[in-house]
């Protein structure tokens, strides 16, 4: 394994099992002596890290899937299909560790099933349950010809190979609409959420930074499996991806711009109090940074400005669905919410455990190979060498 | 024909017999006054700026919990009281959040928590009586009958005693209207009221994207397809004219290179 030898692989490995030690401990109490002795959430603050970073920001972040897919199947730009694999399998992760933290913050998490048989189409939420079911299901057969090659069963090869362009469809619809659903929680809390985030935009807001968000995520991806696993991805092959970054970051930019200016929320933008600090964070260093970075042509092609233009959209990313899941809710709460160090703890662990069973499946899964096709010169389950990570002309 | 509540509080004297007659119906403990309504008790009674201010559920004509609950667990009853199914709720908290008057309380500490609030007593006001405490009140600051009734009565108090009251009726539009009506002799505002709830209900604000869903599903499915169609076809074209190529190489030319 590449690295720096087993001295720095035992220290991660240290860090996961403690960081999984203490999430156990804590999920026992939480279960046992309910939410409140968990949390820092109240009647005036329902909702905390869990929904802010763990379900919004995982959601999101996930979005690499539906963003690749779409490029590799849909418009048929094959030179980026090496990474349909990672993405995918990155974005079902995603979405069985938001489960996860469903799971967690849900008060009656043994009701998960009831909207199954519940049904309110009025509620936004009834929406997104649906679709993350649906699209959570959808990602596992996307994701499951990796594993049928593993074991070399080949019948459903045939049949899922058959259905890839539909299902790529179903989940890019599912995607967007609970991508967009997931700003259109907040749209009922006009009274509560502060003028710099409230916005009849919000749905449109959330789907196209969960698209650059996912850009960037198969970027960051991508160089921390470089460092890991040896494998990556051409440059030029990123630096295309960072221009088509740059161009959603513009939209986003100019969306948001427009909206805050035609509503007149800069009048609430005070620089005193953390709202508008907050504001400033997430927009210069999270939209108008790596915006900067990629424009300049010589960066965008460097790895190391991709890397950090990309980590900076991530961090806008959160920042920004943080700032309107929390900061933007606490002036009208009349709290002051800081998550415990529990919930920290449960959203640390769950975020090793993505790590860890990411890094599982690309040891004893064919991730990084290229979708084995009905070739006699090559045998079943046989991996291609690192050549197939450069771009191959279909 | 829906009923409502009118809460006037320049009648309210402070006795809290409304409250202990709620936790008594309601069979919670301890039976004692409470000032804010909570998972102990459904109505409070709190002095602010001299009057004395009694909260619980406004009973919305169009809730906003009804409307944002993914699992339909609060249901507006045709007689007036909005009342929860504790058996469907999931406990995602989405109606705490959503609800402009700040109602909802939940169980934090217990393992299998629910939501409470009041339910206007729906059992005893489908059974044609009057919720507990307007049972129990002294001096008739609550009263209980049909919402249109109330209403008349409530802007005749105004029109009557207009150097009393402040000339509005809270819960006559806020949030499209509710079931419980409310007169004061000092600003809502200052009482701890939202004063720009608007007359419109809340979940309009939500139904307007939801209602996009069937035009992004169609149009975006078709555009979707269009862009495999499309793209596609330069996909197959590319591919024939390279079995051309590997066809005449093959007829007579060197082996074609590994393709890189």
């Amino acid at each position: 394994m590449r690295g720096d030898g087993p001295s720095r692989f035992g220290f991660w490995k240290g860090v996961m099992g403690a960081a999984l030690a203490v999430f156990a401990a804590v999920a026992v109490l939480r279960y046992t002596r309910g939410l409140g002795a968990v949390t820092n959430l109240s009647d005036q603050y329902p909702w905390g890290l869990w929904i802010g970073f763990d379900v919004l920001c995982g959601v999101g972040l996930a979005a690499g899937g539906f963003a690749i897919t779409a490029t590799v199947h849909l418009f048929h730009l094959r030179r980026f299909e090496p990474i349909v694999r990672p993405a995918v399998l990155t974005a079902f992760l995603g979405y069985l560790l938001v489960i996860v933290g469903l799971m967690f913050d849900l008060g009656r998490p043994d009701r998960i099933w009831h909207a199954l048989v519940m049904w309110n189409p009025r509620s936004v939420m009834f929406e997104v349950a649906w679709c993350v079911m649906l699209y959570t299901m959808v990602l596992a057969l996307e994701f499951s010809p990796v594993v049928f090659e593993r074991f070399n069963i080949r019948a459903p090869l045939r049949i899922l190979r058959g259905v890839t362009v539909p299902l790529v469809i179903v989940g890019v619809l599912l995607s967007t609409l609970h991508q967009s659903s997931l700003g259109s929680l907040y749209l009922i809390v006009p009274h509560k959420l502060h003028p710099l985030w409230y916005t009849p935009m919000l749905p449109v807001l959330f789907f196209v930074s969960a698209i650059a968000a996912g850009l960037a995520m198969v970027n960051v991806e991508s160089r921390l499996s470089a460092r890991a696993f040896g494998r990556h991805l051409e440059l030029d092959l990123l630096a295309d991806l960072g221009r088509v970054l740059l161009v959603v970051l513009g939209a986003y930019g100019i969306l948001r711009f427009q909206d805050l200016a035609r509503r007149g929320a800069f009048a609430h933008l005070a620089l005193g109090r953390i709202e508008g600090q907050m504001f400033v964070l997430e927009i210069v260093v999270g939209l108008l940074a790596p915006m900067a970075i990629l424009a300049v042509s010589r960066l965008r092609r460097s790895g190391g400005g991709l890397y950090l233009a990309s980590l900076l959209v991530v961090f806008g990313f959160i920042m920004h669905r943080l700032n309107v899941s929390l900061t933007g809710l606490e002036a009208a709460a009349g709290v002051r919410y800081f998550p415990s160090w529990m919930e920290v703890a449960v959203s640390f662990g769950i975020v090793a455990a993505g790590f860890g069973l990411f890094a599982l499946a690309v040891k004893y899964l064919p991730v990084f190979s290229a979708p084995l096709g009905p070739t006699p010169d090559r045998p079943a389950g046989a991996r291609r060498p690192l050549s197939i990570l450069r771009p191959r002309v279909t | 024909m829906v009923k409502a509540m009118l809460v006037d509080y320049t009648r309210c004297i402070g006795c809290y017999q409304c409250v202990l007659a709620c936790k008594a119906k309601n069979a919670l403990q301890p039976m004692e006054p409470a000032e804010e309504p909570s998972v102990r008790s459904f109505t409070g009674v709190k002095k602010r700026k001299g009057v004395f201010v009694s909260r619980l559920c406004m009973h919305c004509q169009d809730p906003t919990c009804a409307s944002v609950c993914p699992v339909g667990a609060f249901r507006k009853t045709a007689a007036g009281p909005v009342v929860y199914d504790k058996e469907k709720c999931i406990g995602c908290r989405y109606c705490i959040l959503a609800c402009p008057f700040d109602v909802p309380n939940y169980e934090w500490g217990v393992a299998a928590p629910k939501v409470t609030k009041c339910n206007l007593c729906a059992d005893l006001v489908a059974a044609g009586k009057v919720p507990a405490c307007v049972e129990a009140c002294p001096t008739g600051a609550r009263m209980f009958g049909d919402r249109e009734a109330l209403l008349a009565e409530a802007r005749a108090r105004i029109r009557s005693n207009g150097k009393t009251y402040v000339d509005h009726v809270y819960g006559a539009d806020e949030a499209g209207g509710t079931s419980v009506l409310l007169l004061s002799s000092v600003p809502f505002g200052t009482l701890g009221f939202r004063e720009d709830l608007g007359g419109k209900p809340l979940p309009q604000l939500t139904w307007a994207a939801l209602s996009q869903i069937p035009n992004v599903v169609t149009m975006g499915g078709a555009l979707l397809f269009g862009v495999w169609w499309i793209t596609n076809r330069r996909t197959i074209v590319a591919a024939e004219r390279e079995k051309e190529e590997a066809g005449r190489r093959a007829a007579g030319a060197p082996p074609p290179d590994e393709d890189e």
